[in-house]
């Protein structure tokens, strides 16, 4: 999917910053937030202000896993499996989002961009394990059947907007 | 300044004596052990990540020892049980993960990882091959990447990022999926690689190789309908030879050319004649800038090295107008060659050995083409020629010292000295320097613009003028220097720019050599330079010839370039150091 | 309002205390994370709801000027007891009620706060014990709390209340009666060691920097806290997030440094709000910034997100990344303390260590080494998880023994399953078994038996958990952690992880085990940083008390706790099948076959080992073994 990015609303995201190379996490943040990934037209923009070159941000953006290069999906779930939610069986949570969604290890995102399924390493809700956040909102003491019935939740809620 | 290290160390039981070494690896390879290493590179920053330099001290602690001070009264031990076993399983682990088809590798037999597995034993491996399959990047014409050789050891990250401020290639994403590459993995073609080559200098794999061109080359040569002729170019002559034995730093020109002729070539010919006329028509430009009135905020910069140029292009496209128009030697040569053959221009097939691997991104610049054909037909590096006298057999040492061709077969030492760092630079100022005496040439030998330092400044008086001259080497020092001119810190009338650090002697075609040893081929040079009865470009009878001949009226037409920036002002910047140059 | 002297500090602090003992009754609603997750927000505001329907007068933060009868209505940080959310603490009684529902909330405005009475139904209550108070239950009686001391009791939001406790007193006391060397030599006096896992002690890192001469340096505090399985940095930051604050002050004046950074970690956007909003009132107040209470001293604060590598929590990686670059530890020396970020010398420490200072600096040393053991003096927090009946938040003095840990706070083993390990110190440490119960947790002890308290994260697990399964589990995480820039944790633990992933798969052979610890050997002892050093911890540890689990695995194909799905064996009991057909219409690989209406069988030669005929049998007549 082609997204075309406004780089004067870039240029402003950038201003908030020094424009130096050590903000370039915060900045690649600033704009994840904008647009839910880093779009490939940031990298000329960033290279040329910051002064590093697009290999050397490309380096940066790909060793955190925070960053996406890819779109992500409009609702983003993070599956915890910290040690506590693994131990009280997360990884079931996540088989039964991935099967229902189509998605896997490496196929992430569903093709229309509405959901996004990845695991994080702890959330630091461990008191009520297993948790998934929806978002960043978090739920609590998860099931696979109680994330089916989130995730016919979050279509409905969907199919309504829509 | 710190106070120097000193004390002394007992290393596997021997006392040594620390004399300010940087770090205990160099302490210990002092005293003629040779601790295996992947990462660690003198003139780069320390990476350890490699974990071959492991060392154990008395209480059993291990540290790596190119991240170790040497300190007094330290024991250790590098070859322990312990450490053997380690350095077996870090072997092992790598060969678990790279592409083992040796035998087909074109680094075979210079790679340090083959070379460690024999030093080791390693006699098998447990672990199922991560990496069989080859990952190949082709796309630049300079160099050949492949990721399934890649020990991940960073030397070429580090050298592209830090002494050449390039940043073509970097590390990404992280851990087992870690590789080195270009952003989004866009071919090398498509990046801001220069086409130095240094990263396949310093890599100590098979992962990134200088490009191999010799089947063009041997195909043309079978070619019957073909007149073949060649060019050398200076620092060619005194690397090659101790591929064959001979001492580093030797000049074998006289051998080479003879090989040359045995592979096929019908005409051989030296690149200092083509430096000859650089030098001529770079000192014109530099005279008539001097001459002209004008306040230039900016120097003339040299022209000869290709990876310069297209730094320049793509990071400072602006000071495309800066660069000196006259052909780098080679195209020089090139030039006059076709240009006298031109009735045959067809069959004429002209090759140049270089030690550079950015010749070849140089040659299909479209500045180079005449009537639709390039100027030079193929680039053999020095690597390459090695290769190509070993497959047809030649026995190199007992080669009888050939001289080369006429027509063009008349050089002049200042011509030979472009292979090294202030080389160019020399040259030009025995030609605009009014004093012709004979002690002006030492005099100007020694104005600074000798020697391996990475940024070298010098001055001479023309027509009492103080003509303020900077030499740099490295892509790093350039781009600091730059950023100086720019920022009104120094001016200067004239800047020599080698892309490779210490000059074409270094370039990434050679066969690798530490820098010492890069140095002995350095002073090769020079003395080649004093058994020259011709010293300065302008005195080489052959230049008379040619300007009175094909060349005149045509000098622009045929030995001048305007290069058309093409690139646009992209992200190539990176920031620059400030302070200490980096020597080469 | 901006405070100019020390005086200024000391009037408004008297001010907020007559504000607190002159106000009415307060609703703490628990918002550490776990609560916030089970609907605290919701839960808070159902109270303002009630109370306005109650006609109750109530304030939402605390106010210098205002209704002093109003009712206190405040979000708490973390109150420890995560398992029993939300939890609401109504004070000055300190009752506590767990499991709050927002539509609990009117019966306890109606009956508590209006009525005063004690609402038995929502208590907590195990084992027929009932406790109104937070004090009763065994629960935080057994603790000592100093760092969490007001997590719970106070609004993080606001600074007013901080100060009301005594907060920024001993920034006052380091400020103004105490030379920066003093201040260092009584961290050493102290010996606190950082709380971050590798227990170095703190005085001596300060006196390291402090001696350096250097136009900058830094105060950094390290909230990268990746462990999986712990929240203690989460909660202090979350919860007081001004006690870590006037640390780092403190370290900012004792080593000559104006200049700090905190690196929150990327999935705590809580503490990062909570912290910028601390910051932002500290420099409101002139606690932070120039010339700081009069004093002289500047130190300012930045806080940078982390983006997602745990291995950002180790310093040199974590300064790296502060300074824009990838997480890649380098090599030492060069050690943090003499070229840290930017190259300058550089504290680091982490979050708890932070909030450890004004506690010292606060009570004095001697009260501090009263808690704990000689060699490791004070408390330390840790996150309680796992097969427990109390998970949380808890903070015990250094020394004390694990079982006092797992059973007299934690309650014991959840609906009495049997005791089978705790992991300690997350993927860089160790299980602790049965022979290890009595063993006093400190630094020392745990080094001892090849663990390592590492930030503190504690998974209690049962005898349904596999250990190698676990084993597994952590090298994989620390294998998807590793920066990649050292041969033998990029390759070492991705080989680690193949053998291991084999074995639970059924697919061990002989020498696995030896193949292992082999590896282990050479990547704990040639790895670049630490993260690397202690990776194979988890795999070494259980290779030693559970090796018999391992040889199941390799030998018998067998799991020993029959939590391995790929060595299950799944058969159909024929007197429970109603023959349905519905698990061979699920099964994906054709192994399930009958006739309708008698019992099915499963091929185990074709069997994927997937459950989903477990899963789809409404008779239960699936058993796996």
């Amino acid at each position: 999917m082609e997204t075309s990015i406004d780089l004067k609303v870039m240029d402003g995201i950038i201003d908030r910053y020094e424009t130096k190379s050590s903000a370039v996490i915060a900045i690649l943040q600033a704009i994840q937030e904008k647009w839910r990934y880093i779009p490939r037209e940031a990298f000329p923009k960033l290279a040329s202000r910051l002064g590093l070159s697009e290999a050397q941000i490309y380096s940066v953006a790909t060793f955190y896993d925070n960053f996406s290069l890819e779109p992500k999906g409009k609702y983003v779930i993070k599956i915890c499996d910290g040690t506590a939610c693994h131990v009280r069986k997360s990884i079931p949570i996540l088989e039964r989002l991935r099967g229902e969604l189509g998605l896997s290890r490496i196929k992430v995102t569903t093709d229309d961009l509405l959901f996004t399924v990845e695991t994080v390493s702890c959330l630091g809700a461990c008191g009520l394990a297993p948790v998934l956040t929806v978002n960043e909102k978090a739920h609590p003491a998860m099931t696979p059947d109680k994330a089916s019935i989130l995730l016919a939740k979050l279509r409905e809620e969907e199919h309504n907007v829509a | 300044m710190e106070v120097k290290n000193r004390g002394m160390a007992i290393i596997d039981g021997m006392p040594v004596e620390i004399e300010g070494e940087r770090n205990l690896l160099e302490l210990i390879r002092k005293v003629g052990i040779e601790l295996p290493t992947f990462c660690y590179l003198s003139e780069l920053s320390i990476h350890g990540a490699c974990r071959m330099c492991m060392v154990e001290d008395k209480r059993g602690n291990l540290a790596a020892a190119c991240s170790e001070q040497p300190r007094n009264g330290m024991e250790i031990r590098t070859n322990t049980a312990r450490l053997r076993k380690y350095r077996k399983n870090i072997l092992e682990l790598l060969l678990g993960n790279h592409c083992r088809d040796c035998t087909a590798c074109g680094f075979s037999g210079k790679c340090k990882l083959q070379d460690l597995a024999m030093r080791f034993n390693i006699a098998g491996v447990r672990f199922p091959n991560a990496m069989s399959e080859p990952s190949v990047d082709a796309s630049s014409p300079c160099i050949v990447k492949d990721k399934s050789k890649c020990i991940l050891c960073g030397d070429c990250v580090r050298m592209c990022e830090e002494i050449q401020t390039v940043g073509a290639i970097a590390f990404s994403r992280r851990g087992s999926r870690m590789t080195i590459g270009t952003a989004f993995d866009i071919p090398l073609a498509h990046s801001n690689c220069v086409g130095c080559g240094q990263c396949a200098a310093v890599c100590p794999t098979g992962s990134i190789l200088p490009r191999d061109d010799t089947g063009d080359v041997w195909r043309d040569l079978a070619d019957t309908d073909n007149m073949m002729t060649v060019q050398i170019a200076p620092a060619v002559r005194v690397a090659l030879g101790r591929e064959f034995g001979l001492p580093e730093g030797e000049n074998a020109i006289g051998k080479i050319v003879a090989a040359l002729r045995r592979l096929g070539f019908a005409e051989v010919y030296d690149t200092s004649t083509g430096a000859d006329l650089t030098i001529l028509e770079e000192s014109k430009e530099l005279l008539e800038r001097l001459a002209d009135g004008k306040r230039h905020a900016m120097p003339l910069f040299t022209s000869c090295c290709p990876a310069w140029v297209r730094f320049c292009e793509l990071r400072y496209p602006e000071l495309m107008s800066e660069i000196s128009t006259s052909f780098s030697p080679m195209h020089m040569l090139a030039s006059v060659i076709k240009e006298q053959y031109r009735d045959v221009f067809r069959q004429v097939r002209h090759v140049a050995i270089m030690p550079c691997t950015a010749k070849k991104f140089e040659r299909s610049r479209h500045e180079f083409s005449r009537d639709g054909r390039q100027l030079v037909d193929h680039i053999v590096t020095t690597r390459e020629l090695v290769r190509m006298i070993k497959e047809a057999g030649i026995v190199f040492s007992e080669l009888e010292s050939e001289a080369v061709d006429a027509p063009f077969g008349a050089m002049s030492g200042a011509g030979v000295i472009f292979g090294v760092s202030g080389g160019v630079t020399e040259a030009v100022l025995r030609r605009v320097s009014t004093d012709k005496s004979p002690t002006a040439l030492r005099r100007i030998a020694l104005t600074g613009v000798r020697g391996m330092a990475g940024v070298k400044h010098s001055s001479i008086t023309v027509d009492d003028r103080e003509v303020r001259i900077a030499v740099v080497s490295g892509l790093g020092n350039a781009a600091m220097l730059i950023e100086r001119i720019k920022a009104g810190e120094e001016r200067y009338d004239f800047v020599e720019v080698m892309a490779c650090p210490g000059g074409c002697v270094s370039g990434a075609g050679q066969p690798y050599a530490p820098q010492a040893q890069r140095e002995m081929r350095g002073r090769g040079l020079y003395s080649a330079d004093k058994l020259c009865n011709i010293r300065r470009a302008e005195d080489n009878p052959l230049m008379l010839s040619l300007y009175r001949g094909l060349l005149k009226g045509r000098t622009h037409e045929l030995l001048h370039a305007h290069y058309k920036s093409s690139v646009q002002r992209t992200s190539i910047t990176i920031r620059i150091r400030r302070g200490k140059p980096v020597s080469g | 309002m901006s405070l100019k002297t020390r005086d200024d500090l000391t009037q408004l602090r008297l001010k907020c205390r007559d504000v607190v003992k002159a106000g009415g009754k307060r609703i703490l609603v628990c918002a550490g994370s776990s609560c916030m997750s089970c609907g605290a927000e919701d839960v808070f505001d159902a109270f303002t709801k009630a109370l306005g329907e109650k006609g109750v007068a109530c304030s939402l933060e605390f106010e210098l000027e205002g209704d002093r009868r109003a009712v206190g209505v405040r979000k708490s940080g973390c109150l420890g007891l995560c398992e029993l959310g939300v939890l609401v603490r109504v004070d000055p009684v300190g009752y506590l009620y767990t499991c709050v529902k927002p539509e609990d909330c009117a019966e306890i405005v109606e009956k508590t706060i209006v009525g005063g009475e004690f609402i038995d139904r929502l208590a907590y209550s195990k084992g027929g014990l009932l406790c109104r108070c937070q004090d009763e239950i065994p629960f935080y009686s057994r603790q000592t709390h100093l760092t969490l001391k007001n997590c719970g009791h106070i609004d993080p939001a606001s600074i007013l209340e901080f100060i009301s406790v005594g907060g920024y007193s001993s920034l006052e006391k380091a400020l103004f009666e105490m030379a920066p060397d003093d201040i260092v030599q009584d961290i050493s006096r102290s010996i606190l060691r950082g709380r971050g896992g590798g227990g170095f002690p703190t005085g001596k890192k300060w006196e390291q920097v402090r001696r350096q001469k250097a136009e900058k340096k830094y105060i950094v505090c390290n909230g990268d806290e990746g462990d999986p399985g712990a929240f203690m940095d989460c909660s202090l930051m979350v919860g007081d997030p001004h006690l870590m604050l006037e640390g780092m002050i403190i370290a900012g004046r004792a080593c000559g440094s104006d200049e700090g950074y905190i690196y929150v970690r990327a999935e705590y956007p809580l503490a990062v709000t909570r912290l910028r909003r601390a910051v932002e009132q500290a420099e409101e107040l002139g606690i932070l910034g120039k010339n700081i209470l009069g004093s002289g001293f500047n130190f300012r604060i930045n806080i940078n997100r982390g983006a997602g590598a745990f291995v950002c929590g180790e310093g040199s990686a974590l300064t790296a990344s502060i300074e824009g670059k990838r997480g890649m530890p380098r090599v030492k020396p060069p050690r943090t303390v003499e070229h840290g970020l930017f190259n300058m010398p550089t504290v680091l420490n982490n979050v708890e260590t932070f909030a450890t200072v004004p506690i010292i600096i606060g009570d004095g040393v001697d009260a501090f080494l009263k808690h704990g053991t000689a060699k490791s003096p004070g408390t330390k927090n840790f996150s309680l998880t796992g097969n427990i009946e109390n998970t949380g938040l808890i903070e015990v003095p250094m020394g004390t023994t694990l079982r006092q840990i797992v059973y007299d706070i934690g309650g014991g083993m959840r609906g009495g399953a049997t005791f089978k390990a705790v992991q300690i110190g997350g993927p860089s440490g160790a299980c602790l078994t049965e022979e290890h119960l009595d063993l006093p947790l400190d630094f020392d002890s745990l080094t001892r038996i090849g663990a390592m308290i590492g930030s503190g994260g504690m998974v209690v697990t049962d005898d349904n958990a596999c250990m190698v399964e676990l084993a597994r589990f952590f090298m994989n995480f620390t294998q998807n952690e590793s920066c990649g820039k050292c041969i033998p944790c990029r390759e070492g633990t991705r080989r680690m992880l193949e053998i291991l992933e084999r074995v639970v798969a059924g697919e061990g052979r002989e020498g696995d085990v030896e193949l292992l610890l082999e590896l282990a050997d050479t990547v704990t002892h040639t790895s670049l940083c630490g993260l690397g050093k202690s990776a194979a911890n988890p795999v070494v540890s259980t290779i030693r008390s559970f090796r018999s689990e391992y040889d199941a695995h390799i030998r018998d194909k067998r799991c020993p706790a029959g939590a391995c799905q790929k060595l299950k064996r799944y058969s159909i009991d024929p007197v429970a099948c109603k023959g349905c057909s519905k698990c061979s219409r699920v099964c994906p690989v054709g192994a399930i076959s009958g006739k309708i209406k008698l019992p099915f069988a499963i091929d185990g030669t074709k069997c994927v080992k997937c459950g989903a005929c477990v899963a789809a049998c409404p008779f239960k007549a699936v058993l796996a073994a």
